[in-house]
């Protein structure tokens, strides 16, 4: 993957002209064939190195890679151990001294450097063809690879290892000021000599080649095809989006080709267990689609703690995707609610700000009153605070409670106001009105007047409200005749207790104070 | 500061604690356990830095740490403490406690003691059984205390298969964090802004003391008791705010700090410094607040490039009459003579930094950038 990156930056972003083209590509072809290191490192460690088996073999690698010095230095070795090709030695080391290469910061111009070239091309021609180097086979095919000669190179397919090393061999060797609109060409033909008809591309000779002709799309493209994640399509359009090398391309379908690299990759991420926190980055930086694809895969992330949960209500937060925080909020209280952890619940609806889901969760509450006859939870509903005003059935729980606070204190006259008020202000169900008038009924029937007149009025009216409003049953079954007996008894006896209180009241309200 | 270091560890830290010196040696700290989270096969690791100037043959890189050993954890770790020299205690998202031992002799992690149905919503016993992430600990050897998300909170002694004491229903909502105030007490924050202290010495199931904040009821994450004075605590909420208790007087909090722009994860006072604080968050930064008197030569030679800021803590209780004969500096109301400090450590900001330990000149973070920050010159 590092050798199509290394290419692709000096082809597209560096946009290297003739000359230092060749030097880059060397560069890359180098850094990217890496046995050279080691095998000198066996070489030259040895004892003899001259005699060393591999010898010829490191010095022809280190001429095909343009290491021309060291080269030299590897044939004085040989020269030193024998004299007799000291002499051949010498003048192949020379040769390699002399020859012509754009150096960076050389300011001579690329005719100057072909004609330099030429002249040391037919030099070491001649020597070839005075029969120098006859005597040691080695150094003459030295000779022929630096003259460019593709036969001996190919017969170096083992050391040149593949094809795109041939190509810059052979580019170095006959073609040193080569531009890049020809580099197809030569990359072509390296491909099927060296190949040879022998074995067809592989998918990275594919976008090696793609990438020669200079063909963005087709590089993208192959290599999509060709590995296994988005990563590094994602990155590369990403790089060579921002170089504006991208947009001279119109793209049949519609949103920019970055950005749907970015996206696919992306959602590769929210895929993964752990990786969705840096998709959310990446989503970020698309500016068509990244809020929407967001939105929709954040919603879908498992959360099986309260701690992940927090982060990536957190993330919503941040952005502002009030919507996406309401349905996990919602998530979250329902199970809450299921586990029977009334607290969470609330917390969370309280940090969706989620009325209807308050509601519920009040709801609750009081149908758990209703059956047991006492709170659960207590410590919740008694500290609920500024939290009471989200929701009127919430705000009417934490009233009740205090109603039974008060109640329990002894503090009758403000416990009667209060519940005389909460049935007033039409904040309290009306499943819940004949619970609160019995409630009532202690109050009534204490030995002091609790209510005045003014509020058994208030009373009755409310009891008469609840009764008229029953409407008549169809056919009454067992249990509901006797629920109904219930009820009419509670009526009845509620009835006594508000005239009777009514009596005293008007009498008290009626005497005068002090006499 | 001195130099922080980094490693990136390819899994998302979510708890680290140093492991504690033999009381009454001079050492430091050299060893640290890591707790992951949210990978497919989390794990429990131990890690070791380098010894004190043994200098490297790079010349740098002495403060790297290296990995000692590690030991696969089912599910989150949600919670690390260390238990003694040898056992480390951890808490998982499957409701789970379980203590690890560690073998010097051959470096290796294995389990010592389980406790897999610590925390659960619908007991082992139902057909529905499901279990509740257990979030956090606290030890006293030989005793360990355990909440978690069901609510419960549960009293186990190491060796003892069942739990010691067990107060079901403690809160009906998310426990979050819990802490020693003194030994039969524990304080107890929960998701609903509370902080309940529970006795064990008493039977019932209702705490002695709840205390929280009027106004908003913000879930509260973290909590840390201060290290001589037990009835100064530190809690950090989740809008990142710092609250001082002091839980002798009032149910209200004694100062209220407007610190990080998101969750406070973890508040710590230093061990043997108490007028230093630390608070780590998911806004990706690390503070260190320094309450102490003598300030002004000490803010020259903090960490350069790190954000100084100071603030003014806001007291909402007019406590006049404060006689003891240690204030401490946390709980002072004098706005003019109190400056706290501020320096954030981190070179950079990341993401959210998720546990933080100090022990003597050492500092050790986790981040969800599978990042470890360690500094051994805290001070400098």
């Amino acid at each position: 993957m590092e050798l199509i990156w290394n290419l692709c930056e000096i082809l597209f972003i560096e946009v290297a002209p003739a000359g230092p083209l060749l030097l880059h590509l060397l560069d890359w072809v180098r850094l990217h064939v890496c046995e050279v290191d080691s095998l000198s490192a066996d070489v030259l460690g040895s004892e003899n190195p001259s005699k060393h088996e591999s010898f010829w073999n490191l010095v022809t690698i280190l001429v095909l890679q343009g290491r021309l010095d060291e080269a030299r230095q590897m044939l004085s070795k040989e020269a030193d151990t024998s004299p007799t090709s000291a002499g051949m030695c010498r003048t192949l080391g020379d040769l390699m001294r002399t020859m012509p290469i754009l150096s960076p910061g050389n300011t001579q111009t690329l005719t100057e450097l072909e004609l330099k070239w030429q002249h040391w091309h037919e030099e070491c021609e001649r020597h070839l063809q005075d029969g120098t180097f006859t005597s040691s086979p080695h150094l003459e095919t030295l000779c022929k690879i630096m003259l460019g000669d593709e036969a001996a190179l190919l017969e170096q397919k083992e050391l040149l290892n593949n094809w795109y090393h041939f190509l810059v061999t052979r580019l170095l060797y006959s073609h040193p000021t080569v531009k890049p609109m020809d580099l197809h060409l030569y990359a072509q033909s390296s491909l099927d000599l060296f190949l040879g008809g022998e074995s067809s591309p592989e998918p990275l000779d594919n976008i090696l080649m793609a990438a020669f002709e200079f063909d963005i799309h087709q590089v993208i493209k192959e290599c999509s095809i060709a590995l296994s994640n988005w990563w590094f399509v994602a990155h590369l359009t990403d790089l060579l989006d921002h170089c504006k090398l991208l947009q001279s391309h119109n793209l049949y379908f519609g949103s920019n080709m970055r950005e749907f690299l970015l996206l696919e990759y992306a959602s590769g991420l929210f895929a993964h267990h752990s990786l969705w926190q840096l998709g959310v980055d990446y989503f970020d930086y698309c500016p068509e689609l990244g809020r929407v694809s967001l939105e929709l895969h954040i919603e879908r992330i498992p959360l099986n703690t309260e701690q992940k949960a927090l982060k990536v209500l957190r993330i919503c937060e941040q952005r502002q995707m009030t919507e996406q925080v309401r349905s996990i909020c919602k998530i979250l209280a329902m199970k809450a609610v299921r586990n029977n952890r009334l607290g969470s619940a609330l917390s969370w609806s309280i940090r969706a700000k989620d009325a209807a889901f308050a509601t519920l969760v009040s709801d609750r509450f009081l149908m758990d009153y209703c059956d047991r006859g006492c709170f659960s939870d207590l410590d919740l509903i008694d500290n609920l605070g500024p939290a009471m005003m989200l929701s009127d059935r919430l705000t009417f729980l934490g009233k009740y409670r205090e109603f039974h606070r008060l109640y329990g204190e002894k503090r009758f006259v403000d416990a009667a106001s209060l519940l005389l008020s909460l049935m007033t202000s039409q904040i309290a169900p009306r499943s819940f009105w004949m619970t609160l008038l019995t409630d009532a009924l202690p109050l009534l029937e204490q030995k002091q007047v609790i209510f005045s007149a003014e509020q058994t009025y208030e009373l009755m009216r409310c009891l008469e409200d609840l009764t008229a409003g029953r409407p008549v049953r169809g056919e009454p079954d067992a249990q509901r005749l006797q629920d109904d007996d219930i009820e009419t008894t509670k009526v009845e006896m509620l009835r006594l207790a508000l005239a009777r209180n009514l009596a005293r009241a008007i009498i008290r309200e009626g005497s005068l104070e002090g006499s | 500061m001195g130099e922080i270091y980094a490693k990136f560890v390819s899994q998302k830290i979510s708890k680290t604690r140093w492991r504690p010196v033999p009381p009454g040696s001079l050492q430091t700290a050299e060893t640290f356990a890591t707790g992951s989270w949210d990978n497919e096969e989390n794990y429990v690791s131990l890690w070791s830095i380098g010894d004190f100037g043994n200098l490297d043959s790079d010349g740098g890189f002495e403060g790297d740490h290296q990995l000692l050993c590690d030991i696969r954890h089912h599910g989150d770790v949600m919670d690390l403490q260390f238990f003694d020299q040898e056992r480390i205690v951890a808490a998982s998202s499957t409701g789970c406690v379980t203590i690890f031992l560690h073998h010097p002799n051959n470096q290796t992690l294995s389990v010592n003691q389980q406790w897999t149905t610590a925390h659960y919503h619908t007991g082992p016993g139902s057909p529905s059984y499901s279990s509740a992430p257990c979030t956090g600990i606290v030890c006293d050897n030989p005793e360990i205390v355990t909440v978690g998300e069901d609510g419960r909170i549960n009293l186990f002694r190491a060796d003892h298969k069942e739990a010691v004491r067990t107060i079901n229903n403690a809160d009906s909502s998310t426990l979050h964090a819990v802490t020693f105030l003194r030994t039969p007490e524990i304080l107890t924050v929960n998701s609903i802004g509370q902080l309940k202290i529970w006795d064990f010495r008493q039977q019932g199931n209702e705490p002695s003391q709840i205390l929280s904040l009027t106004g908003d009821r913000v879930p509260l994450h973290c909590v840390d008791r201060h290290p001589s004075q037990q009835h100064v605590v530190a809690t950090g909420g989740q809008d990142g705010m710092l609250s001082i208790w002091d839980v002798r007087q009032g149910t209200m909090p004694v100062s209220l700090l407007k610190a990080h722009e998101a969750e406070m994860w973890e508040v710590h006072f230093h061990p043997s410094n108490p007028d230093h604080l630390f608070t780590c968050s998911e806004d990706g930064s690390l503070w260190h607040w320094d309450a102490s008197t003598d300030v002004p030569e000490k803010s020259s030679l903090f960490h350069q490039g790190g954000r100084t800021s100071t603030f003014l803590s806001h007291s909402i209780s007019n406590q006049a009459n404060v006689q003891q004969s240690l204030i401490s500096s946390w709980l002072s109301t004098d706005t003019t003579k109190d400056r706290i400090e501020i320096t954030s450590l981190l070179p950079s900001r990341t993401l959210s930094v998720n546990s933080l330990d100090v022990l003597g000149p050492c500092l050790v973070c986790g981040t969800d950038a599978e990042a470890i920050y360690v500094t051994r010159q805290l001070f400098v």
